[in-house]
């Protein structure tokens, strides 16, 4: 016999498919390092044997944006670079996300010049910020597992954010003589 | 060692060296930009002095020497600084040798010898109206990004260098950021907001 189908149990169905989806998404991830910098030590460091990224699932990184899922900015922007570094956002497939790794990512960090970028969300929406210079192993792998959560709900890369929209420990007063 | 070369120098180059010195046993020879490229090519050839490697090439914008205060402070008009920055007389400051309302940039060089390991720094003053020296990349092949550097920083011209583009910052940028009158504060980004 063919009954009408559960609304209330499909509702269930799909929220269960959407955790098990969420949850091998985010043991899967493929990340592009895009090193540039001091901070691509404490990448490499974190994702060697001592506290090892591959348990997280994020053992196998994947220098081509086309096969990659999350980039992960990894040490100080330069103007001049930042354009290579928006085409390589660009180039990724959805659903992307992006982790900005080193305070020089977040915020442009110590540097205050006319060659730094003030933090990569001037550029390509950010999802996670790791601050520290360089951020320790453990602050690494506390904002991948926030990542890892943020893939699970299934929320992608954000629209493009501008600077008051990061956490208030990041944000960047006003200055009208930049200007000049 | 390194205190042989200034004497050789002045005696094989009298008219180019305008003044030369070992400051701690640091041999400096400041030069006419003239001779720089003949000069160049003796101290690389010679086989007593044979400098086969260019260490670095950088440049001194001298705008703003000795003026970082208006004058000394008085028991009237006390300096606002605490007194390990007052002021100090000429004579404890670093002295610069040719004049600096003439010349404004001094290109700096430093060679070293792998065989006789002595080293040399040549120094060639240039003014505002005319900041250009002749390029050492026939000579020594690592002065080709040093000078592109130099040429973006600075804006001194090498004449005779193979590609002479900027090297740190993007082609677009308006302006030699290490130059004493670039605002310090001013940012011009390639993409993303100014502030």
């Amino acid at each position: 016999m063919s009954a009408a189908p559960d609304l209330g149990k499909l509702n269930w169905t799909t929220t269960r498919l959407d955790a098990a989806l969420g949850w091998a998404r985010k043991f899967s991830i493929f990340q592009y390092p895009f090193v540039t910098a001091c901070c691509g030590m404490e990448y490499m460091a974190t994702a060697t044997s001592h506290y090892d990224m591959d348990r997280f699932g994020a053992g196998f990184p994947r220098f081509s944006p086309r096969q990659a899922d999350v980039l992960f900015v990894v040490g100080t922007i330069s103007h001049k670079l930042a354009p290579v570094l928006k085409r390589i956002f660009d180039q990724m497939a959805e659903p992307k996300w992006v982790v900005a790794f080193g305070v020089c990512t977040c915020t442009g960090g110590f540097y205050d010049n006319y060659a730094t970028v003030m933090g990569i969300d001037t550029i390509i929406p950010v999802d996670v910020y790791i601050p520290g210079c360089p951020p320790r192993p453990e602050n690494v792998l506390d904002g991948l597992m926030k990542l890892q959560d943020k893939i699970a709900k299934g929320a992608t890369a954000v629209l493009p954010t501008d600077i008051s929209a990061r956490p208030a420990e990041l944000q960047a007063p006003h200055r009208p003589e930049a200007h000049l | 060692m390194s205190v042989e070369l200034v004497p050789l120098l002045q005696t094989r180059f009298p008219k180019e060296v305008l003044v030369s010195h070992h400051y701690q046993g640091q041999a400096t020879a400041i030069l006419k930009r003239e001779g720089l490229l003949a000069l160049a090519r003796f101290l690389r050839d010679d086989p007593s002095t044979s400098c086969d490697m260019l260490m670095d090439v950088t440049c001194v914008d001298y705008l703003k020497f000795g003026k970082s205060q208006g004058s000394s402070p008085t028991l009237a008009t006390p300096s606002p600084l605490p007194y390990y920055m007052q002021p100090k007389s000429m004579t404890e400051r670093w002295e610069r040798l040719v004049s600096s309302e003439d010349f404004r940039f001094e290109v700096v060089y430093h060679l070293y010898s792998t065989t006789h390991h002595h080293r040399l720094r040549l120094k060639v003053p240039l003014t505002l109206a005319d900041p250009v020296v002749d390029s050492l990349t026939d000579v020594w092949a690592s002065a080709n990004w040093f000078e592109r550097e130099v040429w973006d920083m600075f804006g001194v011209q090498f004449t005779g260098h193979p590609n002479l583009k900027r090297l740190l910052m993007y082609e677009e940028f308006k302006g030699h950021p290490l130059r004493k009158d670039y605002p310090v504060h001013k940012r011009q980004p390639l993409i993303g907001p100014v502030n």
